[in-house]
C-alpha cells in the first residue's frame, strides 16, 4: 500500500442515531419502484405497461439517448403503478413484487475468461450498468468509453454513513469477481481507497487486481471525487469511472449465477428512529412497513440518503437507486425569537461565532431547518474549509451563475460533483443553494460539449 | 407558538402579504418580523441539515467587536474636552459629556441608513439585508466627534446609494461602504475632515479659552513638523507618545484612537473568525515595512517618526481591523489577502507621509485597494487556471 494521502479540510458533522452494527431483516418490502430522477440528465423510454408481468432482472425503461443503458426490476412481480407528474414527466416505476423472486438469466462465468465488450454487454442487458457513475458530470457512464481508471471509495466519511466494512464483510469473494469484471473495462486499473483512520475489512485490503490508496482526514475524505482528484485528476477531455463497494458485489453476483441480484444492507439511523440498526432489504425499497414500525412520532424529514446529499422522501417513499442509506431527522420549522443572536447550544456550526466549537464530540440532533434566509455571497474563506480541491469552489460557483462554459472549464468543473459541494451548502452563512448550482452546472456543460 | 410577539406578528402579517393593505411595505415588515424571530424555513433542496449561522450573526459580531471603541471613544470625548478645558471632573461626567455627543451621530447614522435601505428593498421588492448594521456603526466611528449632524445624514445617504445599492445591494459593492462616507465628507467638505482640525468636543470655542500653547491638533498632525515631542490638547508634552496613542487617550475621530479597544475588537473578529486575521496580519506588516522604510530614507521630520508609532496613529489601526477586512470588498482568496493586506498597510504610510494635507492615508489606501482587489484575485486564480493547464498538457503528452 502506498502512502496515506492528508486531508485537512472538511468537518465531521456528529449527530445522534447512528446505526448500531446489527444485521435485521427489513419488514419485507410489498413493492419496490425506480426513480428515474435519481439519474441525472436521464430521459426514460418506457418498455412495460401497467399490469406486465416482470422478472429479476427484466428492463423497466431505458435510455432514450443511448438504449444500451437499461434499468431493471430489482424483483419479479407485476408493474403496479406508473407516478407520472407535471408534463407526463415519469416519476416512478413500482413493480409489486412475488413473494418469491424469479430471475432473469443473464450469462455467467469468470469474468477473467471473458473480453471487455462481453462484459459490458452483460452489465447493460441485466440493468447494472447504471450502477457505474462516470466522472465528469456526475452521470450514468458512457458504456462505449475508455476510462482512465476505475474508483471504488470503500467508506462512507457522511454523517451516520453505513459502514462498508460490517456490510460487505465475509462476501470477499462475490466482491473480488466483481473487481475482475471491472478491471477488464479500464486500462488505468481499479483503484480502491480506504480510510487510514481505522483498518479496513479483509473484503478491500486482499482485494487482488487493484490499486489500494489509504485517505485520513474529516468529510469528504470518503468522496469519491476527492479520492480520484489527489490521486488521478480528471482532466478535460478524460472520463473515470465510480462505483460503491454493493454495486461492486451485485456485479460479482451476475457473473457468479447470471442473476440480477438487487439485494443490499441498508442502513437506517437518525434521531427519528427507535432503534436505528442495518437492515437486509432490497434496491428501491418501499419505506412504508420499516418507517411505520421504526420512526418516532412528530414531524419527521425522511431522506433517502444522508443527510447532506440525500433525496426528501414521504414516509411511505421508496429508496433511491444508488442511496443504501435511509435517514429519519426532525423536520423542525419552530419561528425562533431572536434565534441569530441567541448562543443556540443545541445547534452544530463550523463558525466559531457559535459555542458549538467549544465541544467538539458533542452529537447532534438537527432538524432540517435552514437557520437563516438566503443572501448574496458576503463572508469569504468559508467553503474553501470544507473543500479539499484545488479549486476555487466560490469562484466555480458564481462562474456557473453567469454560466460562463469556458471559465468553468478552467476553473475545475471536471473533476467535481455536486455532492462534493455538499458541505459548502450546509455552511453557507448566506444559504446559497450549491448543490443544485453545481448540478445545473454539470448539466449545461454537458449540453454544451454534446 | 403563544409567544405574544409573535402572535401580533402573525396578526398583522395578512396586511403587508399580497392583496393586504401595506402590500408594498412588505419588505419593512419581513425585516422586523425576520429580526425578532429566525424564520423556522426548512431546506427544500440539498444539505437537509445546516449550519447555524447566518448574515445577522455574523453581522452583529462585528458590531460586538466595534463596541469597544465605541465605550471608548465616548469616553474619550468627555475626557479630550475637559482636558482641553483645562477642567479635572469625574469619570461619569466625561462618558456623559461624550455620550451626549456620540450617540447621536450614531442614532443618525442608523436611522438614515436603514430608512435609505427600506425604500430600497421596498422599490425593489427584496429583503433588507444586514449589511448596514455594520456600516451604520462604523460610519460613525470614523467621524470627527465635531462633525454637525445633517452631514452624517448626506455622507450616509451617499454610501448607501451610490457606494452600494447602485451596485445591487450587500455583497454587491465594489468599495467599502462606511469609507465611502467617509470619504464623501472628506472631499465635499475638506476643511472639517483634513485632520489638523481640532477633533474634540466643541473645539472651537475652546481653542479661544485656551489661546496660549493651546493646540488640540491630532498627533499626525502634529507629525508633519515633528517627529517627536508631541504635545496633547492641553499643550502638555507626552511622556510616551506611543503608549499615550495606544492607549488611544488622544484626540481624533470617534473610535479610530484607542489601539488597544481595537485590539480587543480584533480579537473578537479573529477568535470567531469572522475578521480575516490574514488581512490584519499583512496589514500592520505593510505599514510597518513601510514606516521602517521611511525611517532609513528620513528626508524629513514625518519620515523620522518612529514605524511603531505610525501603526498607533490616526485611523491606521481601526482601518486595518474593521475597514480592510471587510469580505465583500477584500480580496476572496487566501492569497490574495496577504497581498490585499499587505499594500493597504504599505500604501496607507506611504500616502500619509508623502501628502500631509492628506494624512489619513488609510481611508485612500483601503479605497484604492477595494478597486484593485477583483485584480489581485485575477491573477490569484489564474494560478490555479495555469496549474490545471499544464497538468492536462503533461497528460496529453
Amino acid at each position: 500500500m502506498t502512502k496515506v494521502l492528508k486531508i485537512k479540510q472538511g468537518a465531521d458533522i456528529k449527530l445522534v442515531g447512528e446505526a448500531e452494527k446489527i444485521l435485521a431483516d427489513a419488514p419485507l418490502s410489498d413493492t419496490v419502484a425506480l426513480k428515474p430522477a435519481d439519474f441525472a440528465g436521464l430521459t426514460p423510454k418506457l418498455t412495460v405497461k401497467v399490469g406486465q408481468e416482470v422478472k429479476a432482472g427484466s428492463c423497466l425503461f431505458y435510455d432514450k439517448n443511448n438504449p444500451k443503458i437499461k434499468f431493471a426490476s430489482p424483483v419479479s412481480g407485476e408493474v403496479a403503478e406508473i407516478k407520472r407528474g407535471a408534463k407526463r414527466k415519469i416519476l416512478e416505476v413500482i413493480v409489486l413484487a412475488d413473494k418469491e423472486s424469479k430471475y432473469e438469466e443473464f450469462k455467467s462465468g469468470d469474468p477473467n475468461n471473458l473480453s471487455a465488450e462481453e462484459i459490458k454487454a452483460n452489465l447493460c442487458d441485466s440493468g447494472l450498468w447504471p450502477f457505474i457513475k462516470q466522472r465528469p458530470y456526475d452521470v450514468i457512464a458512457n458504456p462505449d468509453d475508455q476510462p482512465k481508471a476505475i474508483f471504488i471509495s470503500a467508506f462512507d466519511s457522511a454523517p451516520l454513513a453505513p459502514d462498508n466494512d460490517f456490510i460487505l464483510h465475509g462476501q470477499a469473494n462475490l466482491f473480488q469477481k466483481g473487481l475482475d469484471a471491472l478491471s477488464k473495462l479500464s486500462s488505468g486499473g481499479v483503484h480502491i481507497t480506504v480510510s487510514a483512520k481505522d483498518r479496513a475489512d479483509d473484503v478491500f485490503l486482499n482485494a487482488k487486481n487493484v490499486q489500494l490508496h489509504q485517505i485520513s482526514g474529516p468529510h469528504p475524505a470518503g468522496n469519491v471525487g476527492v479520492q480520484i482528484h489527489h490521486i488521478m485528476p480528471v482532466n478535460k477531455g478524460e472520463v473515470v469511472w465510480t462505483l460503491k463497494p454493493q454495486d461492486v458485489l451485485s456485479i460479482g453476483k451476475l457473473f457468479d449465477n447470471g442473476q440480477f441480484d438487487a439485494k443490499r444492507v441498508v442502513a437506517v439511523c437518525g434521531a427519528q428512529l427507535k432503534s436505528p440498526k442495518y437492515y437486509r432489504s432490497i434496491l428501491g425499497m418501499s419505506t412504508k412497513k420499516l418507517l411505520d414500525e421504526l420512526a418516532k412520532e412528530g414531524e419527521n424529514r425522511y431522506i433517502s440518503g444522508n443527510v447532506l446529499t440525500g433525496t426528501k422522501i414521504e414516509a411511505d417513499g421508496y429508496l433511491g437507486f444508488y442511496d443504501y442509506h435511509l435517514t429519519v431527522i426532525p423536520e423542525g420549522g419552530e419561528d425562533r425569537m431572536f434565534g441569530w443572536i441567541t448562543p443556540n447550544f443545541d445547534k452544530f456550526s463550523i463558525s466559531r461565532a457559535l459555542p458549538s466549537w467549544l465541544n467538539v464530540n458533542k452529537k447532534y440532533n438537527l432538524s432540517a431547518e435552514m437557520n437563516g434566509e438566503e443572501r448574496a455571497f458576503v463572508v469569504t474563506g468559508e467553503y474553501e474549509k470544507v473543500f479539499p480541491f484545488d479549486i476555487y469552489p466560490v469562484q466555480l460557483i458564481k462562474s456557473i451563475m453567469v454560466n460562463d462554459i469556458e471559465l468553468m472549464e478552467q476553473l475545475g468543473i471536471y473533476e467535481v460533483s455536486p455532492e462534493d459541494f455538499a458541505l459548502c451548502e450546509t455552511v453557507c452563512t448566506s444559504k446559497i443553494p450549491v448543490q443544485s448550482i453545481v448540478r445545473e452546472g454539470l448539466d449545461s456543460l454537458r449540453e454544451e460539449m454534446s | 407558538m403563544s409567544n405574544p410577539i409573535h402572535n401580533l406578528l402573525e396578526k398583522v402579517k395578512p396586511n403587508f402579504e399580497k392583496g393586504g393593505k401595506f402590500e408594498k411595505l412588505y419588505p419593512v415588515y419581513d425585516g422586523f418580523a425576520t429580526f425578532l424571530f429566525v424564520p423556522g424555513h426548512t431546506s427544500h433542496s440539498g444539505s437537509h441539515i445546516r449550519d447555524a449561522i447566518d448574515l445577522k450573526r455574523t453581522m452583529i459580531m462585528v458590531v460586538f467587536a466595534m463596541v469597544p471603541a465605541l465605550l471608548f471613544g465616548i469616553w474619550n470625548t468627555g475626557y479630550q474636552h475637559f482636558l482641553a478645558m483645562g477642567e479635572t471632573v469625574g469619570f461619569w461626567d466625561e462618558v456623559l459629556y461624550g455620550a451626549l455627543k456620540v450617540l447621536p451621530i450614531v442614532t443618525v447614522s442608523y436611522a438614515v441608513g436603514l430608512g435609505v435601505e427600506f425604500i430600497f428593498c421596498i422599490i425593489k421588492k427584496h429583503q433588507i439585508n444586514e449589511g448596514f448594521l455594520v456600516s451604520g456603526m462604523l460610519i460613525p466611528l470614523c467621524l470627527p466627534v465635531e462633525i454637525p449632524l445633517w452631514m452624517v445624514a448626506v455622507a450616509t445617504i451617499f454610501a448607501v446609494v451610490i457606494g452600494k445599492e447602485v451596485f445591487g445591494g450587500t455583497g454587491m459593492n465594489i468599495l467599502n461602504v462606511a469609507l465611502t462616507a467617509r470619504a464623501f465628507l472628506f472631499f465635499a467638505y475638506p476643511t472639517w475632515m483634513s485632520g489638523d482640525k481640532v477633533w474634540i468636543g466643541d473645539g472651537a470655542n475652546v481653542a479661544l479659552q485656551h489661546a496660549d500653547g493651546f493646540t488640540g491638533a491630532t498627533l499626525l498632525s502634529q507629525a508633519t513638523e515633528k517627529s517627536s515631542g508631541f504635545v496633547n490638547v492641553a499643550g502638555a508634552t507626552y511622556d510616551d507618545s506611543f503608549m499615550a496613542a495606544f492607549i488611544g487617550m488622544i484626540p481624533g475621530s470617534i473610535g479610530e484612537t484607542s489601539a488597544v479597544a481595537i485590539l480587543l475588537g480584533a480579537l473578537i473578529l479573529i477568535a470567531t473568525g469572522i475578521g480575516s486575521w490574514k488581512i490584519m496580519l499583512s496589514g500592520l506588516a505593510g505599514g510597518y515595512f513601510m514606516g521602517l522604510l521611511f525611517n532609513l530614507w528620513g528626508a524629513n521630520e514625518f519620515m523620522l517618526v518612529p514605524a511603531h508609532e505610525q501603526l498607533v496613529f490616526g485611523g491606521f489601526m481601526f482601518g486595518i481591523v474593521f475597514m480592510a477586512t471587510d469580505p465583500v470588498t477584500a480580496s476572496q482568496t487566501p492569497t490574495g489577502k496577504y497581498i490585499y493586506g499587505f499594500l493597504i498597510g504599505f500604501l496607507a504610510i506611504m500616502i500619509r507621509v508623502f501628502n500631509p494635507a492628506y494624512p489619513e492615508g488609510v481611508m485612500l489606501a483601503i479605497l484604492f485597494m477595494n478597486v484593485m482587489a477583483p485584480l489581485i484575485d485575477h491573477y490569484v486564480i489564474q494560478a490555479n487556471i495555469n496549474r490545471r493547464k499544464k497538468r492536462l498538457a503533461t497528460a496529453a503528452a
